[in-house]
């Protein structure tokens, strides 16, 4: 990162720790997850240190992604309220992802898109998380009759593919937004970035001065 | 546990052919429940050939003991007492354990590959070295059959004694039951063995009698002659139509290759639109707007 006294504060410390606890609990319950879900994907197992090992672990990173998705939760919910400007954007994101931005109405910190992922993770993470409570054989699927497992089995592993999905798009919108990894990593964007990407929250942090 | 390894038709969660140049003949355990007098020999037999020992539990109260299967009791007989004419009492003994089905639930669900594995003479039998402890076979299973160890985190069942009979001998229940009300052959023999039983017990006025063979499933390679064959649920809640289920069958059928498929759209279009369209970077005007 380029030092630079202008530029302006977008996460926290705190702010970014918590995402990056997040993102690694998540790309290890993703990896463990798809070992158990498909033959294909059953090699990735040895990155865990072979089956058993990998059937042990993957609900005790999911607990870990609980209590780290939920401080994260409880740090973001009011900054991702939808707007109705906020569901304009939206309604544009095709034209920005085709790379026309003329129509799109003025993001705040967070854009619309952010802010849809986030409820629609939350929405998948509670799913994930009651569906292997039931299907968490060690300690837990005793309680619940067959059919309640079987239903379970089904919404794990459809919500768990769906997440998936949900964070590829997101690390691929990182990837193609410029400059974006490097605020979640360092905290800090150019001002000249925050007008481009989040011209709103740019105004709000410096009143519109260069 | 398997000894040999040249007549496996299927294996979990593999999707290549299994080492299966040998053939072998497709075998079936007939248990006729109207001939079992309610001995345990065969809880026995089982216990002494596989040399395990169940802990000492305690009296329920009734004849069933243990009173469920267990990692250690791969069968067990279960009594009903039923009344279904009033006044009539009949006593019902079933012997339960793994039926070896045909299209086995445990051998679908199983993500560990070669835990469960399936020979060409129909047994249905768990690996345990490739065993995960995940309990999805408990999850498949349309019987209720088999059993997580706490000692090991492994799964066990009725082997149908898949070690005797790959040296062909016959179960150890089989061999032990002093009734002859199980028997083991080829599933053809013990097919015609139990329509001659069902004729027998019809002629003795018992209408209902039958097989239980179930089509759910693609029958089993354990069968059972019932006396009352339209009310299977009476022998201490022998399913009535098992079958994998849909929940089952959508988990481990469709859900695997359309997320499959999913994730490598998402991953393919992320790349098609990175190479077509482009980063989305800071415009050149805004660049321009912020140089001193």
């Amino acid at each position: 990162m380029k030092r630079d006294p202008d530029k302006l504060d977008r996460y926290t410390a705190p702010e970014r720790v918590n995402h990056w606890l997040v993102a690694f609990a998540f790309i290890l319950l993703a990896l463990s997850g798809l070992a158990l879900f498909h033959p294909a994907f059953y090699p990735l197992s040895q990155l865990f240190g072979g089956g058993v090992w990998t059937r042990i672990l993957h609900p005790f990173i999911g607990v870990a992604l609980i209590f780290s998705f939920g401080s994260m939760f409880f740090r973001f919910r009011k900054l991702c309220v939808l707007t109705p400007s906020d569901w304009e954007w939206l309604r544009h994101a095709r034209e920005m992802m085709g790379g026309d931005d003329r129509n799109m109405p003025e993001a705040g910190k967070l854009n619309g898109g952010q802010k849809l992922l986030f409820w629609l993770l939350a929405a998948c993470m509670t799913l994930l998380v009651l569906s292997g409570i039931v299907m968490w054989r060690a300690y837990f699927s005793f309680l619940f009759p067959p059919a309640a497992i079987r239903l379970a089995a089904v919404v794990h592993a459809a919500t768990g593919a769906g997440m998936i999905s949900l964070i590829m798009g997101h690390i691929y919108l990182a990837i193609w937004t410029k400059e974006s990894i490097g605020a979640m990593l360092y905290g800090k964007v150019r001002r000249a970035w925050a007008k481009q990407h989040h011209p709103a929250w740019f105004r709000e942090m410096t009143g519109g001065r260069k | 546990m398997a000894l040999q390894s040249l007549d496996i038709t299927r294996r979990s969660a593999t999707t290549t052919p299994s080492p299966g140049q040998r053939r072998t003949m497709e075998v079936a355990k007939l248990i006729d429940v109207t001939k079992c007098i309610g001995c345990k020999a065969c809880q026995v037999a089982c216990m002494e050939w596989n040399d395990l020992r169940d802990d000492v539990g305690i009296n329920h109260g009734v004849l069933d003991n243990p009173t469920d299967l267990t990692e250690n009791s791969w069968t067990v007989m279960r009594y009903a007492e039923v009344e279904l004419e009033p006044g009539k009492l009949e006593w019902l003994i079933r012997k339960d354990g793994c039926m070896h089905c045909a299209n086995p639930g445990c051998l679908k669900a199983c993500p560990a590959p070669g835990a469960v594995v399936q020979y060409s003479n129909g047994i249905v039998d768990f690996h345990e070295e490739n065993c995960i402890g995940c309990g999805y076979c408990i999850t498949g299973c349309p019987f209720n059959i088999p059993r997580l160890s706490q000692k090991d985190s492994k799964v066990y069942k009725c082997t149908l004694c898949s070690d005797r009979v790959a040296a062909g001998l016959e179960p150890a229940c089989v061999k032990t039951c002093p009734t002859g009300a199980i028997v083991f052959g080829s599933k053809e023999a013990m097919l015609h063995h139990a329509e001659e039983r069902i004729a027998d017990l019809k002629s003795r006025g018992f209408a209902k009698a039958g097989i239980y063979d179930p089509k759910g499933v693609d029958g089993t390679h354990v069968i059972y002659v019932l006396h009352h064959a339209d009310k299977p649920e009476i022998y201490s809640g022998l399913p009535k139509d098992p079958s994998i289920g849909a929940m089952v069958e959508l988990w481990k059928g469709a859900t695997k290759p359309l997320a499959s498929l999913a994730l490598g759209a998402v991953a393919a279009g992320a790349f098609i639109h990175y190479v077509t369209k482009g980063p989305n970077e800071v415009s050149e005007e805004i660049e321009k707007e912020f140089e001193e």
